[in-house]
C-alpha cells in the first residue's frame, strides 16, 4: 500500500538535494562574516585597548590612537540623523496618511525611490556645491552632515512609510468613524504601533552614515586633526574634522610605514560600532514589537 | 425630542467609482427611530450607500457622488465639520475591529478625541456603552486588557459599544455577522432589539431573515438599483411589488 515507487524516491532525492544546497549557500554567506571579523581582531589584538580610544594620532599616524576620528564620526552620525529623522519621518507620514494618490505624490516618490539609489559620491558633489560653496558652510562638520542627512533621508522616508504602511488600514477606518480626525488616528493609533519599525529604518542609517567615505570626504573630512583627548566637545559645528571611514583609508593606503595593528584596530572599531548599532536595533524592534497589541 | 421630517433623506443618489455606477439613482426616508433593514446580494451597492452617511467615501480614489443625502435635515456633502457628522452615526463594520487598545480605551477613545477629559464621565460612559452591548459582565474585571485579545463575538460587541460611545443618532451595522457564530449573531441581535425606540438603525445584511426579525421596514437593493422598500411584512409576504424581491428573499437567485 504504502510502498516507495520510484517517482517517489526521485522526489526525495531532490528533495534532500535541494535542502543541502540552500544549507550550503548559507553556510556561504556566514563563512566570510566570521572570517573577517575573526580575522580583524586576531591582527587588532596587540593595539586594542581604551588608551586606544581615547588619544589622538601620532607621529604623522603612526603611532597613538583614533580618539579625533572617532569622535568625529559620532559628531557626523548624530547630527546628520538628527536633522534627517524628523524630516524624514514626517515627510512619509504625509506622504502614507495624508497624500492622495496624485501626479505631486508621484513624483514624490518616484524621487524618493531615486534619491535612496544615488551613488554615494554624488552626494559628495552635491554636498560640496549646494553646502560648502553655495551655503557658504566651507568645509565643515556641518556641511558634512548635512551632507550625510541627504544620503540618509531617502531611505528613512522608505522605511518609515513601510512602518507605517504595516499598521492595518481597518483601525484607521475604525477611528475615521468614530468622528477622529487624521491627527488624532496618527497620534493614537497608527504611530505607537508603527514605531518600532520607525526606529529600526532610521538606526540602521547610523552604519551607514558611519562608513560612508565619498560624501564626507570633499565636505568635512580631514587628513589630520587633534582634538582635545576625552574631552566629548571638543569639536565645533563649524570646525573640519577627522572620521573613522577616511582615517582607515588614509592610514591603509596614503601614509608609508604605519605599523600593521593601526589599521586594523581601526577597522575593528569601526565594525564594532556598527555591529552594536545594529544589535541595538534588533534589541528596539524586539522590546517594542512585544508591546504589539494585534 | 420628537424633530418633524426624518432622520435621513436620500434623493436620486448616483455614485460611481471612475467609469463603474454602483449606486443608480437612489431615493430613500429613514424614520427617526426606525429600523431600517437593507438586503441585497453581494456588490448590490449595501456598504456604499451606508459609507455616503459619514462621508467615508470622500477618501476613495475617483469616486464621484450627485443627488442629495440628508441626515438629520442637513446635506451632508454641505457638512462644514465632517467629525461631528460621524459621530452623529455609529459605524459597524462586517469584521470586528477591536483597536489596539484596552477595552476601555477602546470604548472612550471616540469621547476623549471629542474632547471629553473628565475621567468619571468616560468611566460612566464605557460602562453604559458596554452594558448596552451586553458585553459589560464578561470584561467588567478585565477593561484594562487588551481589546483585541477577546473572541471574535466579545470584539464585535466591542465594535458596537465603540459604535455607541459618541452617542449617534443612526446605528449602521454593515452585515455584522458575517464573522460571529449563530449564537453571538442572535445575542447580538438581542442588543439591536434592546436599541430600538432610542436611535435610528440601517441594517445591511445578507442574511434576509435577520432583517425579517429585526426590521421595520426593509429595502431591496440589486445591482445599484433600489428595488422595492416596504414594510418588512409586505417584502417578506407571497406578493412584494417587485417579483425579483420575492425571488431574492426566497432564494430562488441571489
Amino acid at each position: 500500500m504504502f510502498q516507495a515507487t520510484s517517482f517517489t524516491r526521485r522526489k526525495q532525492l531532490s528533495e534532500l538535494m535541494a535542502r543541502t544546497l540552500f544549507l550550503l549557500m548559507t553556510l556561504m554567506m556566514v563563512v566570510p562574516l566570521l572570517l573577517i571579523v575573526g580575522y580583524l581582531v586576531y591582527q587588532a589584538w596587540p593595539i586594542l585597548s581604551l588608551d586606544f580610544l581615547l588619544s589622538n594620532p601620532k607621529h604623522g599616524m603612526r603611532a597613538g590612537g583614533i580618539w579625533s576620528p572617532l569622535l568625529g564620526t559620532i559628531y557626523l552620525v548624530v547630527i546628520s540623523l538628527a536633522i534627517a529623522t524628523p524630516i524624514g519621518v514626517l515627510a512619509a507620514v504625509f506622504l502614507n496618511e495624508y497624500a492622495r494618490d496624485n501626479w505631486f505624490t508621484r513624483v514624490v516618490n518616484l524621487a524618493v525611490v531615486n534619491l535612496a539609489g544615488v551613488p554615494s559620491i554624488v552626494h559628495a558633489l552635491f554636498g560640496l556645491g549646494a553646502f560648502v560653496l553655495f551655503a557658504r558652510l566651507g568645509k565643515s562638520i556641518l556641511a558634512a552632515s548635512l551632507t550625510l542627512a541627504i544620503m540618509t533621508l531617502p531611505v528613512i522616508i522608505a522605511s518609515t512609510k513601510e512602518a507605517l504602511a504595516a499598521v492595518p488600514k481597518a483601525f484607521r477606518e475604525a477611528c475615521w468613524n468614530v468622528g477622529a480626525t487624521r491627527w488624532q488616528t496618527i497620534r493614537h493609533i497608527v504611530l505607537p504601533n508603527s514605531i518600532s519599525g520607525i526606529l529600526t529604518g532610521v538606526i540602521l542609517q547610523v552604519s551607514r552614515a558611519a562608513g560612508e567615505t565619498a560624501p564626507i570626504m570633499f565636505t568635512g573630512a580631514v587628513f589630520f586633526k587633534a582634538v582635545k583627548e576625552g574631552h566629548i566637545f571638543a569639536y565645533g559645528l563649524f570646525d573640519q574634522c577627522m572620521a573613522l571611514s577616511m582615517h582607515l583609508f588614509t592610514i591603509s593606503t596614503q601614509v608609508p610605514d604605519v605599523p600593521k595593528a593601526l589599521p586594523y584596530g581601526t577597522a575593528v572599531v569601526l565594525l564594532s560600532t556598527v555591529l552594536a548599532v545594529n544589535a541595538l536595533s534588533i534589541i528596539v524592534r524586539v522590546r517594542l514589537r512585544s508591546r504589539r497589541k494585534w | 425630542m420628537v424633530t418633524p421630517g426624518a432622520m435621513v433623506e436620500i434623493a436620486d443618489l448616483r455614485v460611481r467609482y471612475g467609469a463603474r455606477e454602483v449606486l443608480k439613482g437612489i431615493s430613500l426616508e429613514v424614520g427617526r427611530n426606525e429600523v431600517l433593514g437593507i438586503i441585497g446580494p453581494a456588490q448590490s451597492g449595501k456598504t456604499t450607500l451606508l459609507r455616503i452617511l459619514n462621508r467615508t467615501l470622500d477618501d476613495v480614489p475617483g469616486v464621484v457622488i450627485t443627488g442629495t443625502v440628508k441626515v438629520d435635515g442637513v446635506e451632508v456633502r454641505q457638512v462644514r465639520d465632517v467629525f461631528a457628522l460621524r459621530r452623529k452615526i455609529g459605524m459597524v463594520a462586517p469584521l470586528p475591529v477591536g483597536l489596539p487598545l484596552s477595552i476601555f480605551e477602546n470604548v472612550s477613545f471616540a469621547p476623549r478625541m471629542a474632547g471629553i477629559r473628565d475621567r468619571g464621565e468616560l468611566e460612566e460612559r464605557v460602562e453604559r456603552c458596554l452594558r448596552q452591548a451586553t458585553l459589560w459582565d464578561e470584561v467588567k474585571d478585565r477593561l484594562h486588557s487588551l481589546g483585541t485579545r477577546l473572541s471574535g463575538g466579545q470584539q464585535q460587541r466591542l465594535t458596537i459599544a465603540r459604535a455607541l460611545s459618541h452617542e449617534p443618532k443612526i446605528l449602521c451595522l454593515d452585515e455584522f455577522s458575517v464573522a460571529i457564530d449563530p449564537v453571538t449573531t442572535m445575542r447580538i441581535e438581542d442588543v439591536l432589539k434592546s436599541l430600538r425606540n432610542q436611535m435610528t438603525n440601517i441594517l445591511a445584511t445578507n442574511l434576509v431573515q435577520q432583517a425579517r426579525r429585526l426590521a421595520d421596514r426593509t429595502a431591496f437593493l440589486f445591482n445599484g438599483e433600489l428595488m422595492e422598500v416596504d414594510r418588512t411584512e409586505v417584502i417578506f409576504s407571497d406578493h412584494p411589488a417587485n417579483r425579483k424581491t420575492y425571488e431574492y428573499v426566497n432564494g430562488i437567485f441571489g
